[in-house]
């Protein structure tokens, strides 16, 4: 019976799909526009964008750009987090600093950043981070406050150590929360990478996108951001679901 | 390993739904256990017998008051049962039992503790799927396991049926006879208090202190007689009118 549904879902889950790229391709035809090329038309550009080398370096730019901050972010913010979750002094004085950097727009930021320190690549990095530290921070101070006293003691009164707690005993609890930042931070951060890009960077994919919109090239429009969207989907397939897997293997 | 010696002047602390208060825990305490002594600490709920246990662990400093556990400039190792199992969820029975020692934990006492316990068919299993009397007896090997110079157990069979206590403490107390360390255990129960120790210290109710400290004379080979435990626990409830009030 499980499997059946299970069969019965990939099935609903290609019609619609199918259905999807029939509405678009009924509506590009009715319309007969380059404003929007056929389902066709996309995965052809998509294809010769892609034997030119073209699209594969402008995608492992921004990759790797998304390595490099996403990284970032999630080791000072668990640092920071940890932190100020186990120290209520610290949170206290704190607090506000991350009330207004979680406010701050995005794209605030990014200009500031460019204004200060110049269209150089780790301007470009530091924005990103800035942007989704405090984000993190939240999430991990949530899981540190949350941490069971009980187990604490337990490694306290056996003498653990630090290193040891820290490994066994609070890490594991922190793994659920640290999901969640790398989920929501996935999403956040590849969003504003693109604006980084776009606003001071001669490469990456927003670089691209904003060239194709001066062009009105809807195609490659298109077929950058299906790559893109297809590498994000890969990451949550063969990275983030097992991750997953392995921090819940436990549980009843 | 030497006595160790406690001596609580005082002891307060405040509690989280009455801020504005100090709750009175210990008024006085003092006692001295020797090495591989069997001590049952016995009073009524809420008297502060898990506080003084925290004490004596070190997980807690704030009193009036010295501890000396071993001889000066020495950290003795404790072993703590507390209330609830606290294993860790995430690790196998047996990691939670290995991750205890400091260095390369010694596989074949750990094979044979959890032999003695009835455990080696659940070694591999977590802990959330097993039964809270399994997970009861990890935490008494996990204890036993570092061979410490003071055993503390605070309430190791409460919540446990009648049937799954009795063979859970007769486990602890013949792998106690083969390794005797020095115990203070906590109980409210004095037929399990007597079959257990080699002297019994009464407490009363908050503020803490001694009401009674009293020998067991029942030898060791007989402790599994009911008729000698019972027989013990009315002479020393008609002897001692104010230990019958507080149970």
């Amino acid at each position: 019976m499980l499997l059946e549904g299970q069969y019965r879902n990939q099935l609903l889950g290609t019609l619609s799909i199918v259905l999807l790229l029939a509405i678009w391709q009924a509506g590009a035809l009715a319309l007969s526009s380059p404003v929007l090329p056929t389902p066709w038309k996309v995965a052809l550009t998509f294809w010769q964008a892609t034997l030119s080398g073209e699209l594969p370096y402008h995608l492992g730019i921004t990759l790797s750009r998304l390595v490099c901050s996403f990284a970032l972010a999630m080791l000072l913010g668990c640092a920071i987090g940890i932190a100020l979750g186990k120290n209520k002094s610290l949170n206290a004085f704190f607090d506000h600093w991350l009330v207004i950097f979680l406010n701050i727009p995005a794209l605030v930021t990014i200009i500031l950043c460019y204004i200060w320190f110049g269209l150089v690549e780790w301007a470009a990095i530091l924005a990103v981070v800035v942007n989704k530290l405090p984000n993190v921070i939240v999430t991990i101070r949530e899981g540190a406050r949350a941490l069971d006293k009980d187990l604490l003691e337990m490694a306290e009164s056996y003498r653990f150590g630090r290193r040891k707690t820290l490994q066994h005993v609070i890490w594991p609890q922190l793994q659920p929360y640290v999901m969640a930042a790398t989920r929501s931070g996935l999403a956040l951060i590849w969003k504003i990478i693109l604006v980084v890009e776009l606003l001071g960077r001669s490469n990456g994919m927003g670089f691209q996108l904003h060239s194709f919109f001066q062009l009105f090239d809807v195609a490659s429009l298109l077929a950058y951001s299906f790559a893109f969207v297809a590498v994000i989907q890969l990451i949550e397939v063969l990275v983030l679901k097992p991750m997953d897997r392995n921090t819940q293997r436990w549980r009843r | 390993m030497s006595d160790i010696r406690i001596n609580i002047i005082n002891k307060t602390y405040v509690l989280e739904h009455d801020r504005d208060h100090n709750h009175h825990a210990i008024a006085g305490l003092d006692f001295t256990v020797h090495p591989k002594q069997f001590v049952c600490l016995v009073g009524p709920s809420g008297c502060g017998k898990t506080t003084l246990l925290n004490m004596i662990a070190g997980l807690d400093h704030q009193y009036e008051g010295q501890i000396h556990k071993g001889q000066l400039g020495t950290t003795p190792s404790i072993g703590y049962v507390f209330q609830n199992p606290r294993l860790l969820p995430w690790y196998s029975i047996r990691q939670n039992i290995e991750l205890v020692f400091q260095h390369q934990p010694p596989v074949q006492l750990i094979d044979s503790l959890l032999d003695s316990m009835q455990l080696r068919d659940a070694q591999h299993q977590y802990p959330e799927r097993l039964s809270l009397g399994m997970q009861r007896r990890v935490a008494i090997i996990r204890a036993f396991a570092i061979n410490p110079d003071i055993l503390l157990m605070d309430e190791p069979f409460v919540s446990l049926d009648a049937p799954t206590a009795r063979q859970v403490r007769s486990l602890l107390y013949s792998l106690w006879r083969q390794r005797p360390h020095t115990v203070l255990f906590v109980t409210h129960d004095l037929r399990e208090a007597i079959a257990m120790a080699d002297r019994l210290i009464f407490l009363s109710p908050a503020p803490m202190r001694i009401l009674g400290d009293i020998e067991v004379t029942i030898a060791r080979d007989l402790r599994h007689n009911d008729n000698q435990i019972e027989a013990f626990r009315n002479q020393l409830l008609q002897n001692h009118s104010e230990i019958s009030g507080l149970l």
